[in-house]
């Protein structure tokens, strides 16, 4: 509390101090006869001076940071994409920067130098055709360069993936990651949000989740028949209020459950295996050097964005909708902390899309495999598969 | 086209004979220079409290963890215990500094200050075409900024989704605190500016268009009059989609309906909702949002192209060139906003067309900054603290424009989207040269405003804290960027992991940055008592202190209702006949006959 007073009253003695230095200075304007409309040369002048020291100081500031953190404070990338995209970034920032340097020298040069003085007129020029022209026409060709370079890179960037490039789900929920690998097929179990329960926390669709989902909604804790029981319970005393929660939640449940009933109806045991070799991962996502991957994104609750600085990927995961992209690791994890000097580096995938309160903590390690290490990886987990894992918590 | 203003119109008849009460002068004022400072002062308060904000949150950046009197003074026990402030409380802050910001400070302060207070003056009109929707859009906005303020004060908090509030975070309460009462104030409040912004802006074009005085034909208007008659028709054309983005999401909130939710399991619940799109709400917000960071800058630069050329003693160079890029940034504006959403997961091929169509904005941008600097070129420059602004501004326009081109470039904008490189980019060209611009203005503007002069000596401390703060903060925040550092992050612990280098980096850098805030900030406060100071100590204000052209220096510098006694003043000739030579003084006022033999320009 007396820390809170202090501050306030050095802010009060402040406002009290320029104040009482204002009506000094006034007084002092007034026996001067200078009124503040008037600029008096001195104050020009010190101005068109301060103008060419600020700029100075602007440019040694920013060499000193691309100095001090290399060039424009990337590091390597770590994707065969990734060195394509780094190339790009390097020309499009040579281009921005010699716009930048020029552009500013020239203005803070010319407000130096043309500062009013005395018997020197300004000089009337309101137009050249031949000017406007040529700053038309040449940040046009620039950019026509810098577009098509673009263009490019962007297409190859977000071309569909190659058949046998290898398919990989992350799904994102508040505040984690879980990776899921397609297995032996390659293919990637069919998933329905309505599944989910804690013996499937993906979703995936087979015939035994769809029962035991049904079976949940029906039967579970607070599953339908239990709230019927308890809504129709007179012994139980419930308030207004809890009793309308319930009745929503009831109908939700039954609205879901119709549903559930619906697609069970419609379902094919056939594609029961594409889900029933996949493999669930979570903490560490790990990869082999040298694989294309086509990673598939899905969103449990709000939108999340896989974002993996080093391979130079990103993209949002979205409730409702399966996002796409595809990289090729084309560096070890083992290799890449050479490369870094720094032995407990590790790639990341992270979130960057606002997602609440935990945002900033809801990351997932990445590491790069040797083929064969990344192998004998795939071997230890063979019998991981989410077969024997949902039968194994029977 | 020129429409003529006559005496008909009858304010002159009603000035005479009814003494203004203080409640219709001060507070339910139909006048536009009233509205104006209404309009600035509330906006400069607005802008303090967002201002405080940023450094709330700065000093969280800079030292996480460590407990701070500052922060426990602003946010008390609850929210930041210990002087620490909580994560949901972070992400608040940042919600609010960037709502603020956009839309009360750079939207209301700006456009609502000067389209108000210059379009009748400066195109020789008595008022606006409707005092009373005039009044209507201040109190619109009034109501609104008080809403805003208020959500701060819920016990779940202000919304805390960003201040694009995208679904679902916005729109489940599960998911944040924030997306309670904090969201649902958010949202009402937003839709309240957004009806005070379109009569507001109704109300510059209808005025623009119909009241121009004798002789002020569209190629005699100020290019500040330009500037707002085209940020009104923006606003008309963008704002009404946004309203409908916050309309579909309070109906997603409240009424159970799925246009943004689809498939959603949030704390525990299966909701029922399917089919919707949380992209559609991007494109909607975006569609306004896109054109939004214009209807920020185009004021700024309208101001800006006035100031520079009074100050530099001679016309604007490229007049015509200048409209035409105005119109060109304005057109090309509504069919860019898909930029902000390349990794969304929508298609590429649209993604393509975005990158040509927004790096084409390049070109009409670059015109405007050589034009600015050839009218600089052989001029006779006086630095008043207005003219240092501009030049502020011109560079900051600069600076920030050029990180657009990597950022509109898809390719390029995977690796760095949503990191502060878009933080720092976005500060620069839209915070940075819309304040500048809007400083600027102040400062040219405050003698026509209060008929009295700011203190030059502490405009030009204000100037130089301020663009050596500014560039010190964005400057360095650009590396954060590019060393992979997301935005929204409430500390960086997480890189201790996996990186400790970046980690180290990037603390370094939020240290500097955080310094430089605070010195910016303090050095704003300079300004506000020079403001302040001078509305009532100041020296009395000379009809024309700068010497300069337009018609608003033609009136008596006394309020007065109606703008000009007697007649409306009746305009010979474009407002930048600085310097022409054959001429006894450097500055020829619009009103002033062409001379025998003269050309116009």
């Amino acid at each position: 509390m007396i820390s809170k007073l202090i501050v306030l009253a050095v802010i009060v003695l402040g406002v009290v101090l320029v104040a009482q230095l204002m009506k000094l200075h006034e007084l002092s304007s007034k026996l001067g006869g200078k009124s503040e409309a008037e600029i008096s040369d001195r104050h020009n002048k010190m101005n068109a001076n301060l103008m060419i020291v600020f700029i100075l100081a602007l440019f040694a500031g920013f060499i000193w940071l691309m100095v001090r953190f290399g060039w424009t404070g990337r590091g390597m990338a770590a994707s065969v994409h990734g060195h394509e995209l780094d190339w790009l970034y390097n020309l499009n920032f040579i281009i921005v920067l010699a716009i930048f340097f020029l552009t500013h020298i020239v203005l803070f040069y010319f407000a130096f130098k043309y500062v009013r003085k005395d018997g020197v007129k300004a000089q009337f020029f309101a137009h050249s055709n031949k000017l406007e022209m040529i700053w038309t026409v040449v940040p046009a060709v620039v950019l026509a360069v810098i577009i098509i370079l673009g263009l490019q890179t962007w297409n190859n960037v977000t071309a569909e993936a190659a058949p046998e490039s290898i398919r990989v789900e992350l799904f994102s929920k508040q505040f984690d990651w879980t990776a899921r690998y397609a297995g032996e097929d390659n293919t990637l179990g069919k998933f329905d949000y309505k599944l989910t329960t804690d013996d499937n926390e993906l979703g995936l669709i087979t015939t035994n989740t769809l029962d035991s989902a049904i079976h949940h909604m029906d039967n579970g804790t607070s599953g339908i028949k239990a709230l019927e029981e308890k809504l129709n319970d007179h012994t139980l005393a419930l308030s207004p209020t809890d009793r309308d929660k319930m009745m929503t939640d009831l109908d939700r449940k039954g609205r879901l459950i119709r549903l559930l009933h619906q697609m069970k109806g419609r379902h094919d045991a056939k594609v029961d295996a594409y889900a029933w070799d996949d493999i669930i991962q979570k903490d560490t996502l790990y990869l082999c050097v040298g694989k294309e991957y086509e990673m598939n994104f899905r969103s449990k609750d709000v939108i999340h964005s896989a974002y993996f600085p080093d391979f130079r990927v990103q993209m949002n995961t979205v409730p409702g909708l399966t996002t796409r992209f595809k990289f090729t690791p084309d560096i070890t994890t083992k290799d890449f902390r050479k490369t870094k000097n720094n032995p407990d580096f590790h790639f990341v995938l992270m979130c960057n899309k606002i997602c609440g309160g935990a945002h900033y903590k809801m990351k997932m390690t990445v590491v790069v495999l040797e083929e064969n290490e990344y192998n004998d990886w795939l071997e230890s987990r063979e019998f991981e598969t989410f077969k024997d894992k949902y039968f194994a918590s029977k | 086209m020129a429409a003529i203003a006559t005496e008909a119109h009858g304010h002159i008849d009603s000035h005479d004979h009814h003494e203004e009460s203080f409640v219709s002068k001060y507070i339910f004022s139909q006048d536009h220079k009233m509205i104006g400072k209404q309009f600035l002062m509330t906006a400069v308060f607005m802008g303090v409290v967002a201002m405080i904000l940023s450094v709330l949150f700065r000093i969280q950046l800079a030292w996480p963890g460590e407990g701070s009197d500052f922060v426990s003074f602003f946010l008390g026990d609850e929210w930041a215990p210990g002087g620490v402030m909580k994560e949901d409380m972070y992400l608040g802050l940042v919600t609010i500094h960037g709502t603020i910001m956009v839309f009360f400070l750079l939207t209301g302060g700006l456009s609502g200050t000067f389209s108000n207070l210059l379009i009748p003056f400066q195109i020789g009109a008595r008022d606006m075409a409707s005092g009373f929707l005039n009044m209507l859009s201040y109190w619109f906005f009034f109501i609104s900024s008080i809403l805003m303020l208020a959500s701060m004060f819920v016990e779940t908090g202000p919304a805390m989704s960003g201040w694009t509030v995208y679904p679902p975070l916005s729109a489940l309460p599960q998911a944040v605190s924030g997306s309670g009462m904090g969201m649902t104030l958010w949202l009402f409040s937003m839709s309240i500016f957004i009806a005070s912004s379109l009569i507001g802006s109704l109300n510059y074009i209808v005025t623009v268009l119909n009241l121009r005085t004798k002789g002020m034909s569209m190629t005699r208007l100020p290019l500040t009059i330009w500037a707002f008659f085209i940020t009104a028709i923006i606003g008309v054309l963008s704002f009404p989609v946004l309203l409908s983005a916050a309309l579909l999401l309070m109906m997603d909130r409240m009424a159970g309906t799925s246009f943004y939710l689809s498939d959603i399991i949030v704390g525990g619940e299966m909701l029922t909702n399917h089919g919707g799109s949380p992209i559609l709400y991007q494109h909607l917000f975006w569609f306004l949002g896109h054109p939004e960071v214009y209807i920020v800058l185009i004021p700024a630069l309208g101001l800006s192209s006035e100031i520079i050329s009074t100050n530099s003693r001679k016309p604007i160079f490229g007049y015509r060139a200048m409209i035409g890029s105005i119109l060109a940034i304005a057109f090309l504006s509504f069919i860019v906003w898909a930029h902000h959403m390349f990794v969304t997961g929508m298609n590429p091929f649209l993604g393509s067309v975005f990158v040509f169509t927004t790096l084409l904005i390049a070109i009409p941008s670059a015109v405007k900054v050589f034009n600015y600097i050839t009218t600089l070129w052989r001029g006779s420059i006086i630095f008043t603290p207005a003219m240092l602004f501009t030049i502020g501004l011109v560079s900051a326009f600069i600076s920030g424009g050029v990180t657009g081109i990597i950022l509109a470039d898809a390719a390029l904008d995977i690796m760095v989207h949503d990191t502060y490189f878009v933080v720092a980019h976005f500060h620069v060209v839209m915070g940075l040269s819309a304040v500048f611009g809007m400083y600027a203005g102040v400062y040219h503007w405050f003698p026509r405003m209060f008929g009295k002069m700011m203190n030059t000596t502490l405009g030009y401390v204000h100037f130089w804290i301020t663009i050596v703060g500014a560039y010190g903060v964005f400057f360095p925040m650009h590396f954060v960027g590019l060393a992979g550092a997301p935005r929204r992050y409430y500390d960086y612990s997480v890189y201790q992991d996996f990186d400790a280098d970046a980690f180290e980096m990037i603390m370094d850098l939020n240290v500097i940055i955080t310094v430089f805030a605070i010195i910016a900030a303090l050095g704003q406060a300079v300004f506000l008592f020079n403001f302040f100071y001078s509305i009532f100590k100041g020296p009395k204000a000379p009809q024309n202190p700068w010497k300069s052209n337009t018609l608003e220096w033609t009136a008596p510098v006394e309020h007065m209702h109606g703008n000009w006694p007697g007649e409306l003043p009746t305009v010979h000739r474009w407002p930048y006949d600085y310097s022409k030579p054959g001429a006894d003084t450097d500055f020829i006022p619009q009103t002033v006959p062409l001379a025998d033999g003269e050309e116009e320009h």
